[in-house]
């Protein structure tokens, strides 16, 4: 157990460690520090039924995907394996595993009965010759399939660093086709892994910036199909659409759902000003929550509801600002240099993610709420809107490319920087969305 | 039906057909799918001076605007002012002016900077004699660029406050 641990250790302290390292609220660095991965195996799950060897192998390979592709995690490949697994309940041999520098050993059970698939698993801390926790066993469709081998993984990556999972998600982003001066765009929806593809809008009218209620149930947007931008709400499960507000004269965007998921935060221009509003979608009330003649835009909520962070060119140009839910006082939280813009606070509370523009330049950073620990992910011609894993470890965003034949295109990093790698799409994507865990 | 209705109803239908047409946000000479038989005189503009493609190339549909601004420039200024004087003489159309941004800046921020681009040049036109309930507003951030590289000489063409025609609307 203790050789396990302590490599864990190891890696939960380099996923802090950066936070901890940086003073002062201008300092600026682009992380890029590489880690070991912890060398895992997962030898292909046990068929428990003949029908369900298929299933076993797809299951393991997405459990393996899912904890390669957090940069923490690194396959021992089945064919470097010496023990094999044909009991799911048979006693492990640990020097088989020991001999490959497997510190990590997944196994598991498929079983298939109609429709219904149930799969076992359990983790073995090799080096100390234990089971970390216990078995645990999920039982779904056959269909859903996919969502097993993430909730198996989530448990894993869950068990070795201490943290919430996040590969049972979804992320609703705006698809992309054509070129620049021509771009159509809809709304679609995938896992996390841009599996599963699914187009929830067609490409009339523009949409953008889709935004998930805290359960994931519905989906905020922003429309052209009145002629005008207006703000939609729609129902992930039947599709269903509505528009939230449509003053005449005005352009309402960047809408944004509260924790408590009846609250909507966003933006309403009126004679060329734009100001932050509220609708409580139940008694649809509206309220103004900001009155000054600057730009007022993209609001975030931290996670107890109780404050909104924005952006707003008050000061001459846009920076990051943090008030209480209800309107009032606003405290300015970005000092660096240029211009910040679109914070979303972190699920965890303890950071605000946001886009710099610099020099010509766009990054995806993070910083403290009090703007101190300035932490700069990513940086290209064109990179923004940021979303947070539900477990406000790993920032998903656009990268747009430059010149005539610019291409935008989802990426995703860690938050001390590392990992970062495209998400795959199969047209151009931009504004992602990350959903909760699934229930 | 009251006038307002009408006017927002034909104008939405308007904006809806419209982005069926690719040209939409075309060039400057994209007078396309307005064009009312409109003769070209030997100076190679429209001859009608009532047409659309005479306000749109004779006149001037838009306006520029300088990096993260929105104040009319003097060129702007003698631009709006055509604009102005051809709406008080021809009353039967009304406008939507269209706010654009440049794609350097953030999606929202860069709506916002386009809705006060095209209010900037609504406000002008009102200054100027235009009857408010003619002036419609929208912003399309930089959603529709006209040109698509990524150079300061696309860019300033890209932030611009564009006024597209809504013909045949007299009440």
């Amino acid at each position: 157990m203790k050789r396990l641990l302590a490599c864990l250790l190891f890696g939960a302290t380099l996923l802090a460690a950066p936070l901890a390292a940086q003073t002062g609220p201008l300092r600026i660095e682009i992380t890029e520090g590489v880690i070991e991965p912890l060398p895992f195996a997962v030898p292909t799950f046990v068929p428990d039924t003949a029908d369900a060897a298929a299933q076993a192998g797809q299951i393991s390979q997405v459990i393996a995907a899912d904890l390669t592709g957090t940069g923490l995690f690194r396959e021992i490949p089945a064919t470097a394996h010496i023990g094999k697994i044909t009991d799911f309940n048979a006693p492990v041999q640990y020097a088989d595993w020991k001999a490959i520098n497997a510190q990590a050993l997944i196994t598991g059970g498929v079983s298939v009965a109609g429709d219904k698939l149930t799969v076992r698993f359990r983790v073995y801390d090799v080096f100390s010759g234990a089971e970390l926790g216990t078995g645990l066993q999920f039982v779904g469709s056959t269909a859903g399939w996919r969502r097993m081998a993430h909730k198996v993984a989530d448990e894993v990556y869950s068990r070795i660093t201490g943290e919430g999972g996040y590969f049972d998600s979804r992320v609703v982003y705006v698809s992309e086709v054509g070129p620049k001066d021509q771009r159509r765009k809809r709304l679609a929806i995938m896992d996390y892994d841009g599996a599963n593809v699914q187009y929830l809008t067609d490409s009339s009218s523009i949409v953008l910036a889709p935004r998930f209620s805290p359960t994931g149930d519905r989906v905020l947007y922003t429309s052209y199909e009145s002629g005008f931008p207006r703000i939609h709400v729609l129902d992930v499960g039947n599709v269903e659409r509505r528009v939230l507000d449509q003053t005449e004269g005005t352009m309402s965007f960047a809408p944004r759902f509260a924790p408590d998921g009846r609250t909507v935060v966003f933006s309403l221009e009126q004679g060329g000003n734009t100001d932050l509003y509220r609708l409580d979608l139940n008694s649809g009330q509206r309220s103004r929550l900001t009155n000054a003649p600057s730009i007022e835009t993209a609001p975030s909520y931290s996670p107890d509801g109780s404050r909104i962070v924005f952006e707003s060119d008050r000061s001459g140009t846009q920076q990051l600002y943090i008030m209480p839910a209800a309107g009032g006082e606003a405290q300015r939280i970005s000092f660096g240099q240029g211009r910040y813009g679109t914070p979303v606070w972190s699920p965890r509370g303890d950071l605000i993610a946001f886009t710099k523009q610099n020099k010509g330049r766009f990054h995806i950073g993070v910083m403290r709420l009090d703007g101190s620990e300035e932490r700069l992910l990513t940086a290209s011609f064109l990179d923004e809107g940021p979303t947070w894993a539900p477990n406000g470890r790993v920032i998903m965003f656009s990268r747009e490319t430059q010149g005539a034949s610019g291409r935008s295109s989802l990426y995703s990093v860690d938050i001390t920087g590392r990992n970062l790698k495209p998400v795959p799409t199969p047209d151009g994507a931009s504004d992602p969305s990350w959903s909760p865990l699934q229930k | 039906m009251t006038f307002l209705t009408r006017f927002l109803m034909v104008g939405a239908l308007l904006a809806l057909a419209a982005c069926n047409d690719p040209n939409r946000f075309g060039g400057a000479g994209s007078g396309s799918g307005s064009g009312t038989g409109t003769g070209v005189a030997g100076s190679g503009l429209p001859s009608d001076p009532t047409s659309v493609a005479y306000f749109q190339q004779a006149v001037g549909d838009r306006v520029l605007f300088a990096v993260d601004q929105s104040t009319i420039s003097p060129e702007g200024q003698t631009v709006l002012n055509g604009q102005a004087q051809w709406l008080i003489t021809n009353t039967d159309y009304t406008a939507v002016i269209e706010g654009h941004a440049d794609e350097q800046g953030t999606r929202e921020y860069n709506l916002a900077l386009g809705a006060r681009r095209a209010n900037a040049a609504r406000e002008y036109l009102i200054s100027r004699g235009v009857a408010g309930n003619r002036l419609q507003t929208v912003s399309y951030g930089k959603e529709r660029p006209i040109e698509i590289c990524s150079d300061e000489a696309c860019y300033a063409k890209n932030r611009r406050a564009v006024t597209v025609l809504a013909s045949g609307l007299s009440s």
